[in-house]
């Protein structure tokens, strides 16, 4: 008997480890394989058994549920049918996160079975300018935030001269809302060590580093093994699969420091100094990690490459909406009743993704917010449930896409504490490197306090400090922390006017 | 605490096994608190000579991220997540709670040296939450009780 039960971090922090405890003490024979998650968290922990007809799920399983998998299957309480056939997974259209809940993590063998290493196979077969046209043509942009086309970034590195070159992958994921980069890490590392490998040959760069925050030690230990795997297997090292150029590459671990994220501060990090914002120019593209043409990337973006060079440009490119090119992993988290990850072209509403996929909140109250991209996204309010999930389509709504994470709230939630949470963050996080973030979310706080107090005269004020931070901050942390501030101010009025009325 | 010479040679251990590192002032750190459970001052200069920094830089580094720690932290350390979806669900109700259970603020260790109180912006359990750590085991869809049971079980 083969049962699957996922080692990623949401269903063991729901109680995995308890279930293969009870699963080894009850049937010692039967196979157990820790996989990724397939994203339906509100299932979690899911476990899923090898049956004739496909796999099988059961779900959320506690370990008074072990005994009944030993009996009559289609019986058990927590049975769910056929993995494949339940209609959040079917729906979604998977190109990166085809492997994530389906193989063995670290087992090269299923990931050659599943598809694996044939975009890198096609790679080693093309030219490097070839290789940085393909990722050009297939329209990918950076999946961390920004949304620079990839392939212009990997072409300036290409082209840079240079002794040394580097690949860096951005797996600071400190968005909350955010964990797709955690569960392709922990589901399908060998996706992104293969990414990461053609951005190597591609780019002309000899070492790569994942630099992932020590807040996912499971992500963390997941990648260092298939690191190793990848390197006794010949994935890495002196010539990649045996034909290519050298390659290869480690894992750091960041400190808590959440403006790491940002990928000057994060080059600084990983040369062991304080993790402060460089001023740009120059481009890390051009002088980077120790003054190396680096490759900064997102773990989503390297990981979509596979894919891209498995199925073509073209294929990649068909899906999506305007501008955004492609599939993006929607995380639906918050006060919601289906969260978790959602792989999905660009280009369904606001609305279809919080009410449809989402189901509505959790609590079974109405939604009144849903937060967009991350710490620095907007909150969108209903009326605007009809923007489509697009870079353009959510920057004309003064707000972001970031890495796509979408954050639920209930009608029970205080914008106003919202907002002041948005400034305390970005004050306790700043780097300090610049004044407009270092003081002015300090200020920030201060100023929402007393408009809290029913002080009408600090409303300007904090409008006037949002555009100060907007416009002379040096990175996104001091100059979008404004979004979610402005964003509540501005269509959660009742919430910043209430307390004044009582005052008055 | 420990001695000096206990740092020196353990230290110095850590120090060899990094050789040759791009970068290598974090893994080194995080070695030393994984060894200690904090990074102890002794351990500044020596790392400093080894890298060719001053100590004034070391210490910059180490006090810049909020993982490394200069004193022990208690026997066990609680990691509350503080971040929006976090708070979507009730993790200021659960704060408050551990708050007044524990009789600490944020970073505190109760007077018997037992818990540390600690926030951390989120644990990318943001579709389970309200998510917590103790000692590096992770919990999702934390509520009051699951929180007294967490903190019962504690020795
Ligand atoms: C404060 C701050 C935090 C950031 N955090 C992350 C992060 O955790 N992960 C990430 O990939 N990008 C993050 N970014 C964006 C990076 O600076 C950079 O744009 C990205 O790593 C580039 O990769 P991409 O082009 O593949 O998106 C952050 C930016 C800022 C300003
Ligand atoms: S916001 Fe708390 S785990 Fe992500």
């Amino acid at each position: 008997m083969k049962i699957y039960l996922p080692l990623d971090s949401a269903a063991v922090a729901l109680g995995a480890d308890e279930i293969a405890t009870a699963i080894r003490a009850q049937h010692p024979d039967a196979t157990l394989v820790r996989n990724g998650s397939r994203g339906m968290v509100w299932l979690e922990p899911l476990i899923e058994v090898e049956t004739p007809a496909g796999r099988m799920a059961f779900g959320p399983m506690t370990p008074a549920d072990v005994p009944a998998l030993f009996g009559d299957l289609a019986a058990h309480p927590k049975a769910l049918g056929l993995t494949e056939d339940l209609p959040w997974l079917k729906a979604q259209t998977r190109l990166t996160f085809a492997r994530v809940g389906v193989i063995d993590p670290l087992s090269l063998a299923d990931y050659r079975a599943h598809g694996g290493l044939s975009g890198l196979e096609r790679a080693l077969g093309m030219a490097p300018a070839d290789m940085v046209t393909e990722v050009t043509n297939s329209g990918l942009r950076g999946r961390g935030g920004a949304g620079f086309p990839t392939g212009i970034k990997w072409k300036t590195v290409s082209e840079a001269k240079a002794d040394r070159k580097y690949i860096v992958c951005n797996a600071d994921e400190g968005d909350s809302a955010t964990f797709a980069d955690r569960m392709l890490m922990e589901g399908d590392p060998f996706t992104l060590i293969e990414g990461m490998v053609i951005a190597g040959l591609a780019c002309g760069a000899t070492k790569g580093f994942v630099y992932i925050r020590s807040e996912y030690p499971i992500a963390i230990e997941v990648m260092q093994k298939a690191v190793e795997i990848a390197r006794a297997e010949g994935v890495l090292g002196a010539r990649v699969l045996g034909k290519g150029a050298a390659f290869d590459m480690e894992i750091r671990v960041g400190a808590g420091a959440y403006v790491c994220g940002e990928e000057t501060s994060l080059l600084n990090s990983l040369e062991g100094k304080r993790g402060i914002v460089r001023a740009k120019p120059p481009l890390p593209a051009l002088e980077g990690f120790l003054g190396k043409p680096t490759v900064v990337n997102n773990v989503i973006s390297l990981a979509s490459v596979p894919v891209i060079f498995e199925k073509g440009a073209a294929h990649y490119k068909d899906f999506g909406l305007g501008r955004s090119r492609g599939t993006i992993p929607l995380q639906i988290a918050g006060n919601v009743k289906y969260g978790g990850l959602y792989e999905i072209a660009f280009g369904l509403t606001l609305g279809e993704i919080v009410d449809k996929i989402g189901g509505g909140t959790a609590s079974g109250r109405p939604v009144k917010a849903v937060q967009v991209g991350g710490p620095l996204g907007a909150y969108f309010p209903r009326s605007l449930f009809d923007t489509p999930f697009g870079y353009e389509e959510f920057a004309g709504k003064d707000g972001l896409i970031g890495h796509a994470g979408l954050t639920i709230f209930d009608d029970s939630a205080d914008m106003l504490e919202m907002a002041r949470f948005a400034m305390e963050f970005c004050a306790i996080e700043s780097c300090g490197k610049c004044t407009p973030c270092r003081i002015g979310a300090v200020r920030g706080v201060e100023t929402i306090n007393r408009i809290k107090r029913g002080d009408a005269a600090a409303m300007p004020i904090l409008t006037d400090l949002c555009n100060t931070m907007k416009s002379g901050s040096l990175c996104a942390l001091g100059g979008f922390t404004p979004y979610p501030v402005m964003s509540a101010v501005t269509h959660f009025p009742d919430d910043f006017s209430t307390q004044k009325e009582a005052a008055e | 605490m420990l001695d000096s010479v206990e740092v020196t040679s353990r230290v110095g251990e850590i120090l060899t096994s990094h050789k040759g590192m791009e970068g290598a002032l974090l893994p080194i750190l995080h070695a030393i608190q994984a060894e200690f459970g904090y990074v102890p001052q002794a351990a500044l200069p020596i790392i400093a000579q080894d890298l060719n920094l001053s100590r004034a830089e070391v210490h910059g580094v180490m006090s810049f991220y909020h993982d490394f720690r200069e004193n022990p932290a208690g026997n066990h350390v609680l990691k509350l997540c503080r971040a929006e979806a976090c708070k979507s669900v009730g993790a200021d109700r659960v704060a408050a709670h551990a708050q007044k259970a524990l009789g600490i603020e944020w970073h505190e260790t109760t007077t018997d040296g037992r818990v540390t109180r600690e926030p951390v912006f989120c644990l990318g359990l943001c579709a389970c939450a309200p998510a917590a750590m103790i000692d590096g085991k992770i919990v999702g869809r934390v509520d009051e009780a699951k929180l007294d049971g967490i903190l019962g079980g504690l020795k």
